[in-house]
This record gives structure tokens, C-alpha cells and sequence, in this order.
């Protein structure tokens, strides 16, 4: 099934609130093996100058990912989840999120790119609270490589 | 602390187990399965379960916020996944090692670090970066 063509600026609309609580910041970092006080303890936070806790950098993906899953899922999009590979992410951080922050995410396709039976989606998803505050621009790009529709 | 154009920062090595793929997917919401699935994984192409590309890429930031002296100094990350780190089933994972190199930016209050993201001596990322917010020398 090939992409939908026009794809290229689409805008989803924003994702439902998600609540960066202590509790959600502390189980990310202690994932990625991130025991630094600053995620897990209140009161060292704020003596290192922060309100509460601070989620490790890359946890706005937590947000952006609930976004670039939208898009995938949309049956007008015209991409097979199982074929998609992320090939590529960056962040441009405003500030860290805080415990507390309860965030959206609003995804744009900046492009599609189309070559050798490979498509590749460029998004750009922005991670804002949901009083406005500017968080994190989260820039995804997909590669989505279906089989040949006739493979003999 | 902190980090000035020119210095090698100390390198980090990071244990990459099972377990923490399944945290991780916890956590993030990324629940693929090719993520802590062998079966799954295999039916893709790949010898196993390998870690979600945003796991390494979040080492390498952790490396990048220790070197800075805080994650709020870490103004830009990213990478390309270039090379999947696969897991072994087994208490001791693998190690992905994060190095990095300091350069200037036009701004004094940035540089910019180059990071060479490793697992088994083999890079798996590419274009991999920060921009980090230093003190501007006095």
C-alpha cells in the first residue's frame, strides 16, 4: 500500500493532556539508569534551582511519541505500522519538563520523501504545556519500507 | 565542571540489559515488541530483541547532561539510528559507550559536542550531537 500522496504538511491536532508527575519522571529515568537526585528527589531539585523534579532530556518523546503513533495509526495515512522504522530523532529543548507540567504534543509532516520503494516522513511534533509554554520541538523522521506489491 | 571546546570528556559506559528495555517500554509507551520479544524480532530480520533507538539515544544524552554539569544545560540532542544494539537474554546486557568532542559554536555560551555512540567497538548512530549551554569564559 503506498503512502498517501499530499501527506506533506499535515497537521494532527493535539494530543490528549498527559501528566508529568514525580512518579512517571522517576520510572523514565530510572530506566535509562539516570539515578541523578534531580529526577527522583524534590528537595534536590529545588536546591539545584528547579521547581520539582526534571525529567531526563529525551523524556518529551514519552509526549511526541503518542503523536507520531496518531499519525501511523491514521488509516488516510496510508502507512503499515510494522514496516516503519525511526530512523532518525532531535530535540530542540526549551526548557526540561518539570514534575506537575501536563503536556500536549501537535504533530506537523514537514515532508515526505519517496526513493527506492523507501518512504521517509519527516515530523515535527511541538511538545507545549497545556497553558502554552513552549517545551520541546521533538523532530521525528520515519522511514516506512513496504514489500514490492508483487514479489515473485 | 562543565565543558570547554577543545576537552575530551571523561567517556561513559552504560549496561544495557533486558530488564531495562522492559522498563523502558514501560515508561516511554513504546511497547514494540521486537523491543523484548526474540520472536518478534526475528520475524523483522533482526538476531534478537534489540533497544528502542530513543534508549541509546537517552544514554548518550545522559552522558551529555553529566558532562555539562545538568540536563538543563543540554539545549539540543539528536541522532540517526544507523545500527540496532541487540540484547542478549542474559543478566549482564551489553554496553553502549558514549564518547564526545567539544567544538565551538558562533555563540561563547555553546559549543557543540560530537558524540560517538558505540556498542561491541561498532557505532550505532550516526550525526549523533548536542548543543549545550556553558559558562561563557570570565
Amino acid at each position: 500500500m503506498p503512502i498517501t500522496p499530499g501527506l506533506a504538511g499535515w497537521e494532527l491536532p493535539a494530543t490528549a493532556p498527559y501528566s508529568a508527575t514525580r512518579n512517571v519522571i522517576g520510572d523514565f529515568a530510572r530506566a535509562i539508569g539516570a539515578l541523578d537526585p534531580l529526577h527522583h528527589d524534590p528537595q534536590a531539585a529545588r536546591a539545584a534551582g528547579h521547581p520539582d523534579v526534571v525529567a531526563p532530556v529525551t523524556f518529551p518523546m514519552v509526549i511526541a511519541f503518542q503523536a507520531v503513533s496518531a499519525l501511523l495509526a491514521d488509516p488516510a495515512v496510508g502507512i503499515e505500522l510494522r514496516y516503519v522504522v525511526h530512523a532518525e530523532q532531535r530535540f530542540v529543548s526549551s526548557r526540561l519538563v518539570v514534575a506537575g507540567d501536563v503536556l500536549t504534543a501537535r504533530l506537523t509532516v514537514e515532508s515526505v520523501r519517496s526513493a527506492a520503494g523507501t518512504d521517509v516522513l519527516a515530523t515535527r511534533s511541538e511538545v507545549v504545556t497545556v497553558e502554552g509554554e513552549h517545551v520541546c520541538t521533538a523532530s521525528a523522521t520515519l522511514a516506512h519500507r513496504p514489500p514490492p506489491v508483487a514479489e515473485q | 565542571m562543565g565543558l570547554r571546546v577543545g576537552s575530551t570528556p571523561e567517556p561513559r559506559t552504560y549496561p544495557v540489559t533486558r530488564a531495562h528495555l522492559v522498563a523502558y517500554a514501560g515508561a516511554s509507551g513504546d511497547r514494540n515488541p521486537i523491543h523484548w520479544s526474540d520472536r518478534a524480532a526475528r520475524e523483522i530480520g533482526l538476531p534478537g530483541v534489540v533497544a528502542h533507538g530513543m534508549y541509546t539515544l537517552a544514554l548518550a544524552g545522559r552522558a551529555v547532561a553529566d558532562w555539562a554539569g545538568g540536563p538543563e544545560r543540554v539545549l539540543e540532542l539528536g541522532a540517526r539510528f544507523t545500527r540496532p544494539v541487540v540484547v542478549p537474554d542474559d543478566d549482564l546486557g551489553v554496553d553502549v559507550r558514549v564518547t564526545g568532542t567539544v567544538a565551538a559554536t558562533e555563540h561563547p555560551a555553546t559549543v557543540r559536542v560530537e558524540l560517538t555512540v558505540t556498542c561491541a567497538d561498532r557505532k550505532v548512530l550516526g550525526a549523533a550531537r548536542a548543543l549545550v549551554r556553558v559558562e561563557p569564559d570570565a
